[in-house]
């Protein structure tokens, strides 16, 4: 049974704040989908298309930022109710990275056509499609309230770590055979470099919902040295 | 449509105003009348004050201007007489003195200490609520009673005779309600906070009720304890039937001898069939009244100072 | 002020009943020295029931019973024979409305507990007064009046001098009961800064129905409902990850 805040008014900025969250949410999800399926099929129409569309989005983030510092102020929330709002404002941040990265590599799939390549996406687009079911599933988790999605994504990424790797000692091998093609092994190493990092973001997403629901932080040291966000 | 002409437009706003003039003349209509109303009552009470005071004006005066006349440093210093011109009421006053004295000394502390007792000791039961119920009945019993019942007690079966400490101790029975129950009010008046305070701090409840409840509520005890001496001087008749000395020509000497009392000697000069022992009558009740007056003057002395004092409660 | 080794309070299976209610249901916590204990919970919980059960304050009504026990430093104060006065003496008490003694002035107020003992005239009562006041971060707004009359200060200042006047008597437990319910805000900020300095030398129990304030202040954060303990934590993780459902329902305002 759902309790419901005896101040309704609270109850209801919650539910604002989390409606516009989830519409965020919704749209980076989107972009995310978009950009990759402009990458697989090459469609450099769609990436143009993409790019308007994430002109129309940008900027949802401040209002959310905006209503999080009001709710911190006006309320003095605690418990769930302050972990959801601290959650919020970090959340934020990493789905406007996410919307941003989608947009880099639609920028990178027109400056692939516009120098004529001919790039086989085969291993990208597979890699594509796992960054696309992580963000998926870290939406799910924070819809859901669902720990088990969550530390799913949080395993799918060391997955991608992994593909990532391999992705780009073959693009390097392959470079370092056709010279000729260097600025085609160029982009393609950005996008998946930008591709693992979506995927980071979603883990950083999975870390944030954890700590939302049961308040544990399982935020941890990364072998590269720094600390993940 | 016909276009709304000025001629129009201005009827509608006359009519409006007029209007507003109509309402406003109904309201203050209403107004003068609630004024009126308002006025009339305040006149009615005025009148209701004031109406007792000219009556016991009217019946006193009389007594007053004949009683100011008569009294001079003879008649308070002078003894009974058979002749109105020679007789004063030094032993009277003496003996109103003394009792008012005893009395006090017996009623004050028994009155506080019972006081205290039902209002900070005393578990809510029967018994405290019989204890109560007795102490409001016995303020309200006629004085003779009691001036019977020193009559039997202490006159005859203690063996007090007709002495100052009989009459101390009936009237002193008399006052004990109104002492009592003055002494609860300022009690209760000490708010409970205070206490505890006294009591967190480590005190015991005998030295809170000392140190605390008793210093705050000092005044108010004090002022009750005048007002129930004010009612005791005026009571002529428990001294009556305990055979107080309606004539006395010497001092009382010790708390056994025999006295007298301004009541009684007003009431034994009424008696006199002779006219100027009335006279006689009107100096005594002006000195009888003199001295009510002061001890009231004080009481509302007291009371003005501790309402003072006490605004920081 | 005089240093104590810590104190330590600790309540064992502590029931108060008034009659047939029971105010208080089989309470277990320890409140130690050195930090702020907060009670917190809605009205009629029994926080105040229980607070005043530590300096045996319910010795003074009738029908009351209190079973369990309380140990102070290992003592439990409810055993047949411990004499009542001297706990109160070692756990003070300050109460909602500030109730300094109105006939008597600052210093008089002060040296109040003295004069409940049958002790002789209590030597250095000056410094014993300035110490408890200075203690009490009052001081300074005071020192040049200690003879004025006790009604003459504000309300804020009137609540700090029921705070000297308990520390007068070095205490080695304070008991605060709602202190600032009645006070304005700064009055309110001044305490709850005297209140975290106090918090080096003694042990110190606030009950308060202003949740934020329990937050500000302390250190452990005990949650009450209906007479019983929900959950008993350190304070910044009751507010933020409390582990009952009806805490976290408390706190965030879902009263039902």
């Amino acid at each position: 049974m759902i309790k419901h805040h005896t101040n309704r008014a609270f109850d209801n900025e919650l539910r604002l704040l989390r409606d516009r969250l989830l519409l965020l949410a919704g749209r980076v999800e989107k972009m995310a989908a978009l950009s990759i399926k402009a990458l697989s099929e090459h469609d450099t129409a769609l990436a143009h298309a993409t790019m308007d569309y994430y002109k129309t989005i940008d900027g949802s983030d401040l209002l959310i930022d905006r209503l999080s510092i009001e709710l911190l102020a006006r309320r003095q929330p605690c418990g769930q109710d302050l972990r959801f709002i601290v959650s919020v404002i970090k959340m934020v941040v990493c789905f406007e990275r996410l919307g941003d990265l989608a947009n880099k590599i639609c920028k990178r799939v027109i400056d692939l056509k516009r120098i004529n390549s001919n790039y086989d996406s085969g291993d990208l687009a597979s890699m594509a499609l796992h960054v696309q079911a992580m963000v998926k599933e870290v939406l799910d988790a924070f819809v859901y309230k669902d720990c088990h999605r969550a530390s799913s994504v949080i395993t799918q990424d060391v997955a991608l770590d992994e593909i990532y790797r391999i992705i780009t000692r073959n693009f390097i091998n392959e470079m370092s055979q056709r010279k000729e093609d260097a600025e085609n092994y160029y982009h393609l190493l950005s996008i998946a470099k930008w591709l693992e990092r979506m995927g980071d973001h979603c883990t950083n997403l999975a870390e944030i919902i954890l700590y939302m629901i049961n308040g544990d932080d399982v935020r941890t040291k990364h072998d590269n040295g720094h600390l993940q966000q | 449509m016909k276009a709304i002409t000025d001629q129009d437009y201005l009827s509608e706003t006359k009519g409006k105003s007029e209007r507003a003039l109509l309402d406003s003349a109904f309201i203050a209509r209403d107004e003068r009348r609630a004024q009126l109303i308002e006025r009339a009552f305040g006149f009615l009470c005025l009148i209701a004050t004031f109406l007792p005071l000219c009556i016991l004006a009217f019946l006193i005066g009389d007594t007053v201007i004949s009683g100011l006349q008569r009294i001079n440093l003879a008649f308070i210093l002078g003894f009974p007489s058979r002749f109105a011109a020679s007789a004063g009421i030094f032993p009277a006053l003496v003996g109103t003195f003394y009792l008012m004295t005893l009395t006090m000394t017996i009623a004050l502390p028994l009155g506080v200490a019972s006081a205290i007792y039902l209002e900070e000791y005393a578990k809510d039961s029967w018994f405290k609520r019989l204890i109560e119920l007795n102490v409001t009945n016995l303020a309200g019993v006629p004085s003779i009673i009691f001036g019977l019942l020193g009559l039997e007690l202490f006159v005859r079966i203690l063996g007090l005779g007709q002495s100052l400490m009989a009459g101390a101790l009936t009237l002193s029975l008399l006052i004990l309600p109104v002492v009592i129950t003055a002494t609860r009010e300022a009690l209760k008046s000490v708010p409970n906070n205070l206490r505890e305070a006294g009591l967190a701090l480590g005190g015991s409840k005998v030295s809170v009720i000392l140190r605390v409840v008793l210093p705050l509520s000092m005044s108010q005890i004090t002022t009750g304890a005048i007002l129930a001496i004010a009612r005791a001087i005026g009571e002529s008749a428990p001294l009556i039937v305990i055979g107080a000395a309606t004539y006395l020509a010497f001092i009382p000497t010790d708390l056994l001898s025999e006295f007298s009392a301004l009541p009684l000697q007003i009431f034994q000069w009424v008696e006199r069939p002779q006219a100027d022992f009335v006279d006689n009558a009107s100096g005594a009740i002006v000195v009888l009244l003199l001295v009510l007056a002061i001890f009231n003057a004080t009481a509302a002395w007291l009371r003005h100072r501790q309402e003072k004092n006490r605004g920081s409660l | 002020m005089k240093q104590h080794a810590t104190s330590t309070m600790i309540t064992n299976n502590l029931s108060v009943r008034y009659g047939n209610h029971l105010a208080v249901d089989n309470v277990s916590l320890t409140i130690k020295s050195g930090q702020v204990t907060a009670i917190i919970g809605p009205s009629g919980c029994g926080k105040s029931t229980f607070i005043r059960s530590l300096n045996r304050m319910h010795d003074f009504i009738d029908d009351v019973k209190v079973e369990g026990a309380i140990l102070l430093d290992g003592v439990d104060i409810y055993a047949p024979g411990v004499d009542a006065v001297s706990i109160r003496r070692r756990v003070g008490m300050v109460f909602q409305k500030p109730n300094p003694f109105p006939h008597m002035s600052i210093l008089q107020n002060v040296l109040s507990g003295f004069s409940f003992t049958r002790k002789k005239a209590i030597k250095r009562k000056e410094e014993i007064a300035e110490k408890a006041l200075k203690s009490a971060a009052l001081f300074d707004e005071v020192k040049d009046r200690l003879h004025a009359p006790s009604g003459a200060l504000s309300g804020g200042q009137q609540q700090r001098l029921c705070i000297a006047r308990a520390l007068a008597m070095e205490p080695e437990v304070l008991l605060l009961d709602e202190p600032c319910s009645a006070l304005d805000p700064i009055s309110t900020a001044r305490i709850e800064d005297l209140i975290n300095v106090l918090r080096t030398n003694y042990a110190i129990v606030i009950v308060t129905h202003n949740m934020q304030q329990a937050a500000r202040v302390s250190q452990v954060t005990a949650y009450f409902l209906s007479g019983k303990l929900i959950e008993i934590d350190e304070t910044k993780k009751l507010f933020t990850n409390p582990s009952d459902q009806r805490t976290e329902d408390y706190i965030t305002g879902k009263f039902g």
